[in-house]
């Protein structure tokens, strides 16, 4: 962790305590993700990774504690001013969230249309490297009604880059895939990471992916983090809350109650 | 809840549901006005919106061809047939004065200043607002509407702004629309049923319904376009709970623009008659 120290911190959230509808769910979590790392937030469903994760893209707000992004305080900052933090963190959602009423080649060239003044052809050569990088080359013109479950979250990552982010959040990436496809999802994250440089925030509850991509790895339960370490450090931990999720306790990964909250605006 | 300890126990049960009672009208309230805060803070919002850059033409002639040009077949035929049954009716009521010939006059004021508009409101809330909550709805549970944001682009000004502007635009032209095939529906009616000249029927149309009772009609349009497209928007944002959460907001998105459009009416004409 020495190195580690020296190393630029990306995002750091600090005592971040969150609540729906009188539920809380964050109850104030500390963290700070390093430049190029790859950090896994782990924790059962229901436990607050994704609306943990939310927060580093201000997605959603904390009801008290601060996040810092690039080194800037976002907590209070308006929509509009958290453009430049959109252009420079990108966010892979869970369903992928793919517009459904726009092609492959629309979604992936959404954020360059948004942001970019770029001739077309500029954002087709851009598109098509997007989606050869996530391996989908010649799929620009379906719609994504009639792509498979991990196609559509490989699009979901092609259009996550398109901006050429220094941060990629992961929601979930691996949920509700085939194990062939995790596999995938798993090199992808790992590839964009070493070729790229991205520093990658991946919340999931599946161990295979988290050890497989995994710089660091924080447990999440009941709203705070209860371990943090290297990967290494966390799979030898015998520290009672990681061992019981790693080794499948049943306590440790059963939905937290209430945990199931819609956090619309 | 920190109630006294009562001396005798059936006065503390008694005590203990009214406070319970309470407790939950007044949770009720709060959640309305809540609600109203939020529906006026949406449309600041919408408002802020139309004056950023990247202003959404596009989207917005879509939108006006979505709402507008795809409900022209429904508000015609509601208007054909209502101005028929409206001769229908007022002919027969008419002749009891001997004043069958100027069926014309009634229908035709009773279309311009306030069945054209109405009709054309209430069509158009159920099939638009509809339209609006389901799609921004499902866009909500599946993330999509996050997913805007967090590309650093506005939800509001990529959804709500161009169906705004579209169906308050869109339904002045569609009540237009409503208001002449009406009349013309009433004239074949009264042509086919009582034998009154189409052309008598015109002149009678003409003498009686002036510029200011057709203005009044249409001017009302225009903020009922813009009730059905926030009210289908406002209720779109506030979906959860997955499909069956978007199934719940399309209905009540309805309901909500229905009751709307008919109790503004009123006073929009109350407004009229006091101006």
């Amino acid at each position: 962790m020495s190195e580690a120290a020296a190393r630029e911190v990306v995002i750091e959230l600090q005592d971040v305590r969150r609540s729906f509808g009188g539920h809380a769910v964050l109850r104030g979590v500390n963290l700070e993700i390093l430049a190029g790392e790859t950090f896994t937030i782990l924790g059962g469903s229901g436990s607050g990774k994704s609306v943990c994760l939310k927060h580093m893209i201000g997605l959603l707000k904390p009801d008290s504690g601060r996040v810092r992004v690039f080194g800037q305080d976002i907590t209070r900052l308006p929509e509009h001013r958290l453009v430049p933090i959109r252009q420079a963190v990108s966010m892979v959602f869970q369903s992928a969230a793919l517009f459904d009423s726009l092609s492959v080649y629309e979604n992936v060239a959404y954020p360059l249309r948004e942001h970019m003044r770029w001739p077309e052809a500029r954002i087709a050569a851009r598109v098509r490297a997007c989606l050869s990088a996530v391996g989908m080359e010649g799929v620009e013109s379906m719609m994504p009604a009639e792509l498979s479950g991990g196609m559509r979250k490989r699009v979901g990552v092609a259009r996550g880059i398109a901006l050429e982010p220094r941060v990629i959040l992961y929601d979930e990436p691996t949920t509700g895939l085939d194990p062939a496809n995790q596999q995938r999802v798993g090199d992808l994250i790992r590839s964009l990471q070493q070729t790229l440089r991205i520093t990658s925030v991946v919340v999931t509850h599946e161990l295979d992916l988290c050890f497989s991509v995994s710089d660091r790895v924080a447990l999440l339960k009941s709203g705070r983090i209860a371990a943090i370490g290297t990967a290494e450090a966390m799979r030898a931990s015998d520290q009672v809350d990681v061992r019981a999720f790693l080794d499948g306790v049943r306590d440790s990964i059963e939905d937290e109650p209430g945990g199931r909250v819609s956090h619309g605006r | 809840m920190s109630v006294e300890p009562s001396m005798h126990p059936s006065n503390a049960g008694s005590e203990a549901t009214v406070h319970a009672r309470v407790t939950v009208f007044g949770a009720w309230i709060l959640e309305r006005v809540d609600a109203c805060g939020q529906f006026a803070l949406l449309w600041l919002w919408t408002l802020r919106a139309a004056t950023r850059p990247h202003f959404p033409v596009l989207e917005t002639a879509r939108q006006m061809e979505a709402i507008g040009a795809r409900s022209t077949t429904i508000v015609l035929i509601t208007a054909l047939f209502t101005g028929m049954v409206l001769a229908l009716q007022t002919g027969i009521a008419l002749a009891r004065f001997g004043a069958k010939p100027y069926v014309g006059s009634v229908v035709g004021l009773s279309l311009a200043r306030e069945l054209g508009p109405v009709l054309t409101a209430l069509m158009v809330g159920g099939r638009v607002g509809a339209g609006i909550t389901a799609e921004i709805g499902a866009m909500q549970v599946t993330e999509q509407v996050d997913a805007i944001r967090s590309m650093g682009a506005d939800p509001i000004q990529k959804l709500v702004l161009p169906r705004v502007i579209a169906a308050t635009l869109a339904l002045p032209l569609l009540t237009v629309m409503a208001d002449v095939l009406g009349v013309m529906g009433g004239m074949f009616l009264s042509w086919a049923q009582f034998g009154i000249d189409p052309n008598f029927y015109l002149q009678t149309v003409f003498n009686t319904v002036t510029v200011n009772d057709f203005a009044s009609g249409i001017v009302k349009t225009f903020v009922f376009g813009w009730i059905i497209a926030m009210v289908g928007c406002f209720s779109a944002f506030r979906t959860t709970g997955g499909t069956v959460g978007v199934g719940r907001a399309t209905t009540r998105a309805v309901v909500t623009a229905s009751i709307a459009v008919l109790v503004s009416d009123f006073f929009l004409t109350q407004l009229q008659v006091i101006l």
